[in-house]
């Protein structure tokens, strides 16, 4: 019998990855390289992967090739947390200790997919959440999501968006989850870090990495690396991670780098409307609640260097709190 | 077997739990809960019951109850859930994905009305809209069809030569919330009845592939086929699954119509669900005054099985069709998939009756005054709504 749309196991000289070598992504993707680091920090681990509507299930490939080599849903746009529930759900019944990982855009998850992310985090299902920011749509070509940035040209604000970009982070941080932190491709050592860290926690782990889009940021391809370091740099993308929503820790402050190494090398950012003052005001607010929330509330010394790995997660409990009655 | 006096919705839950708990010896069962009237209290037996390997998750929106079902099955647990309305529209997007994945899942919907105007009563609306996905439906006309056909619903959806999901319907309130006699079967004879569920393409590490990547228009054409392909092998599947119903507890549901008195009938009433209960009832008193008078009992719509209605309504001249459900610029939508299998019988005057909407009361005098009416027509007119004023 042939059941469509399952693809072919494909053998290659990278069979094994977990995002293999012929994939369609654009160069100087920030998704693609943030897959392989994905890979590394797993140390060999398999995941399952569920991946809503975005480039992650364009780039593999068509039927029936994929660049997966780990078993791959491709979900409905707002789906990847309640499908990834349903798998979690039954190999944890099943005792088996094999991460599901979301991997979606930023439309996927600040826009049509927040309910169901909302509601995976407030029952803390089993599952590691990334998102893959570009803060556009970028597999139709570039139009405005609530990550873009303000001022940013986009095919849906050829004059500059005007709104803030939310904040997702304290968005998910509300929600009181065992872990949330944002992830540079710049700063490898943190970013396989805090993928190994998500690894040995249990529950809903979010984390939302800066990923350089060359065709929606009007930018050099061979520049995203640079780019996200100068986003960091400059404190626009600030590097922080917060334990069970209430213990923060900032991994990387600004070093001085002037905010306009990294707009100037963006053609998204090249509108008349574009306000600096509002941008490095917005930043300078950004860090004042960060600090403070910090120094509030540090995360302990432990937390997300040394943390000793949880035990696998018991066995479902049977929800049933007494017979049922009848009519 | 043990009898219980109990609702549509209590015997609903007491099917579905039996069989996924029947799939503790493989995988388990799994599936999503969210409430709408008049299905609530499904998904609470639900999550009252105490499954051996299994986990109902009560999400935050239909769409991702059915997202956990997709999840669920392809993780290779039997997988389940129940909705009803608007609801069932908002699941729309993931109910279609679930069979374009080929997972059999099986969701119990007590039929509602399309809102707004917000209403809670039956109306086969809702699940009707759902005609072009790729699912099997059955309707219950009783309690005991509606236990005995979710079992049948998950046997089928899970034979390999089918492989798709399954909507079993019920009227709302008029069957969920009413109260009957109904044999609740035991565990040990579903446990006999569903063996355990081997998915072919569920999750596996040892064999990496994409679920529902992108395909091209060949490939689509190809998947598209398969479903059909899928769908005609359904009658047989459906024999065997009656016969084997039968020799497991005693009794054998209807297949997917019954003929009632059509054998020499002048007029065929053709119904579904509740409404198929009381035309029921004014068939046989119409029989009694010595009219020849049958009925066509609508038991499964997906697939619709052309030939085994023409069969069904046998040398009738005079076919009504009661429709509890409307497409705005067309009629009723059993009319529409009765009127395409009846053009091998050009001789019969096929005339649609659109009755009961929005819960409306459908009592025998309705019925009698549509077969009345039907009685006199040489030629069919376009669909005549019947309202509380006409009748």
């Amino acid at each position: 019998m042939n059941v469509t749309g399952v693809e072919e196991e494909v053998h290659s000289h990278t069979e094994h990855a977990l995002w293999r070598a012929g994939n369609g992504a654009c160069a100087g993707c920030g998704m693609s390289l943030g897959l392989q680091w994905v890979d590394q920090a797993l140390d060999g681990e398999k995941p399952t992967m569920v991946v809503p509507a975005c480039c992650a299930v364009v780039t593999p490939g068509s039927y029936p090739t994929t660049a997966f080599g780990v078993p791959a849903v491709a979900t409905t746009f707002a789906s990847s947390p309640s499908v990834a529930t349903g798998v979690s759900r039954v190999r944890q019944m099943n005792g088996e200790d094999i991460p599901t990982i979301c991997w979606a855009g930023d439309g996927g998850t600040y826009d049509i997919g927040l309910a169901t992310i909302s509601g995976a985090a407030e029952r803390n299902e089993d599952i590691i959440y990334i998102c893959y920011d570009n803060e556009i749509y970028g597999n139709t070509g570039g139009q405005r999501s609530s990550a873009t940035l303000p001022g940013a040209r986009t095919s849906t604000t050829p004059a500059g968006k005007h709104e803030p970009k939310k904040d997702i982070m304290a968005v998910l941080v509300a929600h009181r989850i065992p872990y949330a932190a944002t992830l540079s491709l710049a700063h490898r050592d943190d970013f396989l870090r805090k993928i190994r860290v998500a690894r040995r926690l249990r529950g809903f782990r979010f984390m939302v990495m800066l990923s350089p889009c060359p065709a929606g940021w009007k930018s050099d391809p061979a520049e995203g690396i640079d780019l996200v370091r100068a986003a960091v740099g400059c404190g626009l993308f600030p590097l922080y991670e917060v334990f069970d929503g209430r213990r923060y820790r900032i991994n990387a402050r600004p070093d001085g780098t002037a905010l306009e190494d990294y707009l100037s090398r963006q053609g998204r950012f090249r509108t008349p409307s574009f306000d600096h003052a509002a941008t490095r005001a917005a930043i300078a607010e950004q860090w004042a609640y960060l600090d403070a929330m910090e120094a509030a509330f540090p995360a302990g010394p432990r937390e997300g260097s040394d943390v000793p790995a949880a035990p696998p997660p018991p066995p479902i409990a049977p929800e049933a709190n007494g017979p049922v009655t009848g009519p | 077997m043990s009898r219980a006096y109990v609702t549509g919705n209590h015997a609903a839950g007491h099917a579905l739990a039996a069989a996924g708990e029947a799939n503790r010896r493989a995988r388990g069962c799994c599936g999503g809960a969210y409430p709408i009237t008049p299905q609530t209290e499904i998904i609470e037996y639900l999550m009252a019951h105490a499954f051996a390997r299994g986990s109902v998750v009560p999400v935050e929106s239909e769409h991702s109850a059915m997202g956990v079902c997709i999840g669920a099955a392809l993780a290779g647990a039997r997988a389940f859930t129940a909705s009803s309305a608007n609801g069932l529209l908002y699941m729309m997007e993931n109910v279609f994905a679930a069979g374009y994945y080929r997972l059999p899942v099986v969701m119990v919907v007590s039929n509602r009305t399309l809102g707004p105007p917000w209403n809670i009563w039956a109306d086969q609306g809702d699940s009707l809209a759902l005609r072009d996905a790729p699912w099997l439906q059955f309707y219950c006309d009783s309690h005991q069809d509606l236990v005995d056909t979710i079992l049948v619903a998950f046997r089928i959806a899970e034979d390999l030569r089918v492989l798709l999901p399954a909507i079993v319907a019920q009227d709302g309130f008029l069957l969920s919330h009413t109260q009957m006699v109904v044999d609740l079967p035991e565990q040990e004879l579903v446990d006999g009845y569903l063996p355990p569920l081997d998915l072919p393409h569920h999750l596996d590490f040892g064999r990496p592939r994409m679920y529902g990547g992108m395909t091209w228009p060949r490939d689509t054409q190809r998947q598209r086929a398969d479903i059909q392909a899928a769908m005609d092998r359904v009658p047989e599947v459906l024999d065997e699954a009656l016969d084997d119903f039968e020799r497991s507890f005693g009794r054998r549901p209807v297949s997917a119509f019954s003929a009632e008195q059509t054998g020499d009938a002048d007029i065929v009433v053709v119904a579904c669900n509740t409404l198929a209960e009381t035309a029921r009832e004014v068939v046989r008193a119409r029989r009694a005054a010595g009219e020849r008078v049958g009925l066509v009992r609508v038991k499964l719509f997906r697939p619709f099985l052309r030939q085994a209605l023409v069969d069904a309504v046998g040398p009738a001249s005079r076919v009504a069709v009661l429709d509890r459900n409307h497409s705005p610029g067309s009629g009723g939508i059993f009319w529409n998939e009765i009127a395409t299998s009846l053009r091998s019988r050009p001789d019969v005057v096929l005339q649609d009756y659109i009755v009961g909407l929005g819960g409306s009361d459908v009592a025998p005098a309705v019925i009698d005054g549509i077969i009345r009416d039907v009685g006199t027509r040489d030629t069919a007119a376009d669909p005549i709504f019947i309202t509380e004023a006409v009748a």
